[in-house]
């Protein structure tokens, strides 16, 4: 707060000094204009690209919807818009991303939570300093790379145990995502517990809890906003995560409750249609856009929920 | 009524029982993610090492597996990268030299970082979409490197623009005052002193953004980067293939010998991005250093 009423200060003073003593006070920089409007150009440059995501894909969806009613897209239970007879029902689709998110933060938020707790509480400075740039290397690791590890490790590996497992499957899918997020659970979760004040955690030793009380009462519930906002924000990335489930997951989509069969997601339909040669303006192009516009509201709404929470709920310690 | 009671001892025991499992526990699960990283590597360097010589950094795609190479997707991944880097770095600092020394803090810069920090947030694969209707066709640029690069940037832009404000906070504001006491203009000030005090912790966030970049697939899968390129880009306007997408499409076919050579294409990916984020953490660690 002081810094920001410090800087606006300085904006204003040399602009009065001008106006009072300068003999040029009248004169316009026209360098430094041209730079002021070069710069605001650049931060809007991201407002525009907000506008042009929206527009392009409300356009598309809007005319997809004139050949396709909501109701069937919504509702419809059958995903073949590439061949006759073709219908149009995205459930499968939202079904497979939901089967392989809900995989994934199943491994994904204990063991992020886990690790979170014991970076922030258990571990030395010197493990700590091993530990997390280890995890932000495993956060670094392109997805495609973690396709190639479903596909060639973790399946065969499940198939030894599983027989029945097919060749592409939901599983390997969610396991690897799982994988992918885990490090932004636990160094986000980690950054939000370190936030919570040492007196606190003394204060109820004080009273006598062991380490797992202080961590379960006092620790996490402090910084349960923190915590909240990154599954939340792993489970969007999970939610919008492409190569890995194409690889893995494979190009079938269906509802089905078994994880041993191949699905597939939202993004792997939008990759496939990618790859093929189908043709701008028809309504396989179309599809597209009606898909994508349902990731990124999906995707949106989710973050926007957990800023929501990180802003709302937050306790300040000061 | 007594202090110690038999039960109130056992009670104390289990408790602390119970503090010693836990903590036995979150270590167990932290350092198995460590161990899942050294199977990774591990994993696929015995997979692909054999693979790895001359001959494939420096032979093109192939449908005979001791034939193949990876010399169109590495030179069309520099190309990438360089093209990236030229238009991000400006537009990305810029932006937020301007929310940071420029902008009145109101409801416009308010609406601004809200919105960028939206945009971090959405999946790659819509910028893919955006950049197929928009650069692809729209601007009819083709499936150029010149598309794939104004992407990538778009998708990174949040990344460094958040970065870089963060490294433009750490300035402090008595720098700033002592230049506007000798006379100096807004952007004198900025340009000679606000920007080099924050230069290294931008360059960190550029390099973790150009990293990231490296290693999208998605976005490049849907603009249209092909995955057989018997060729060298010459130019912007040239097609291309990258990295990751000449690694997804050996691991999308069946033969083991091409999982194999996906593998050594991934031990060459994972060498790029581990040399640009150790130079990062130096940077980040040698400056960190000379703060204190």
């Amino acid at each position: 707060m002081t810094v920001e009423l410090n800087q606006k200060k300085v904006t204003e003073a040399p602009r009065e000094a001008d106006r009072v003593t300068s003999l040029q006070s009248s004169k316009i920089r026209w360098g430094e204009l041209g730079i002021r409007i070069w710069l605001a150009f650049c931060a809007l440059i991201s407002v525009f690209t907000t506008i042009a995501i929206i527009v392009l894909l409300a356009s598309e969806t809007l005319k997809f919807f004139t050949a396709v009613s909501p109701a069937e897209f919504f509702l419809g239970t059958t995903w073949t818009p590439l061949f006759e007879p073709s219908a149009f029902g995205v459930l499968p689709l939202l079904w497979g991303t939901f089967l392989v998110t809900l995989g994934a933060a199943v491994i994904a938020i204990p063991a992020g939570l886990a690790s979170a707790i014991y970076l922030s509480e258990y571990a030395s400075d010197r493990v700590r300093g091993i530990v997390k740039p280890i995890l932000e290397l495993l956060a670094g690791i392109p997805t495609v790379v973690y396709g190639y590890f479903a596909l060639t490790f973790v399946t065969p590996t499940l198939r030894n145990v599983f027989s029945d497992l097919q060749v592409f499957n939901a599983l390997s899918a969610a396991i690897v995502v799982g994988i992918m997020i885990l490090p932004m659970v636990a160094t986000l979760s980690d950054n939000a517990m370190r936030a919570v004040p040492v007196s606190l955690r003394q204060g109820a030793y004080a009273l006598g809890a062991t380490s797992y009380e202080v961590t379960t009462k006092v620790v996490v519930p402090a910084s349960l906003s923190g915590v909240m906002a990154s599954f939340l924000l792993a489970i969007s990335r999970a939610i919008g995560e492409t190569m890995a489930v194409t690889l893995a997951a494979g190009q079938t989509p269906n509802i089905s409750l078994s994880m041993f069969e191949s699905i597939q997601t939202m993004t792997a339909y939008i990759v496939q249609v990618s790859l093929g040669d189908t043709p701008t303006g028809g309504i396989a192009y179309q599809t597209l856009f009606a898909v994508a516009t349902l990731l990124f509201a999906i995707t949106l709404a989710i973050n926007i929920l957990s800023q929501l929470i990180l802003n709302r709920f937050r306790e300040v310690y000061e | 009524m007594a202090f110690h009671s038999t039960t109130e001892h056992r009670n104390l025991a289990k408790r602390h029982l119970k503090s010693k499992v836990f903590a036995a526990f979150c270590g167990a699960v932290t350092w198995s993610s460590v161990v899942l990283l050294v199977v990774l590597l591990y994993q696929v360097s015995v997979d692909g090492f054999r693979w790895l010589d001359w001959q494939f950094i420096d032979s093109f795609p192939s449908r005979f597996p001791e034939r193949a190479g990876i010399k169109s997707a590495l030179v069309g991944t520099i190309w990438l990268i360089l093209l990236v880097a030229l238009i991000s770095i400006p537009v990305g600092v810029s932006a937020a030299l301007y929310l940071e020394e420029f902008a009145t803090k109101g409801r416009i810069s308010k609406m601004i970082e809200v919105n960028i920090a939206n945009l971090a947030g959405v999946p790659s694969i819509v910028y893919g979409i955006l950049g197929l209707a928009i650069f692809v066709r729209y601007f009819a640029l083709e499936r150029s490197l010149l598309s794939g690069a104004l992407t990538m940037s778009l998708l990174i832009l949040p990344v460094i623009i958040i970065a870089s404000r963060e490294a433009i906070k750490t300035v402090p504001v008595s720098i700033r005052y002592a230049a506007y006491s000798l006379g100096a203009t807004k952007w004198q000030t900025t340009w000679a002193h606000v920007l080099p005090a924050s230069f290294p912790g931008i360059m960190t966030g550029v390099i973790l953004a150009l990293s990231r970049a490296i290693g999208e697939t998605a976005p490049l899968v849907m603009i249209g980067a092909l995955t057989f390129v018997a060729f060298l880009p010459e130019g912007p306007m040239d097609s291309f293939t990258a990295l990751p997408i000449q690694i997804y499409n050996w691991v999308s076919r069946p033969q083991q010998e091409f999982h194999e050579l996906a593998a050594a294409g991934i031990i060459v990916l994972l060498t790029v991005l581990l040399l640009m984020n150790s130079t990062a953490i130096y940077i980040r660690n040698k400056t960190e250093k000379r703060l204190r």
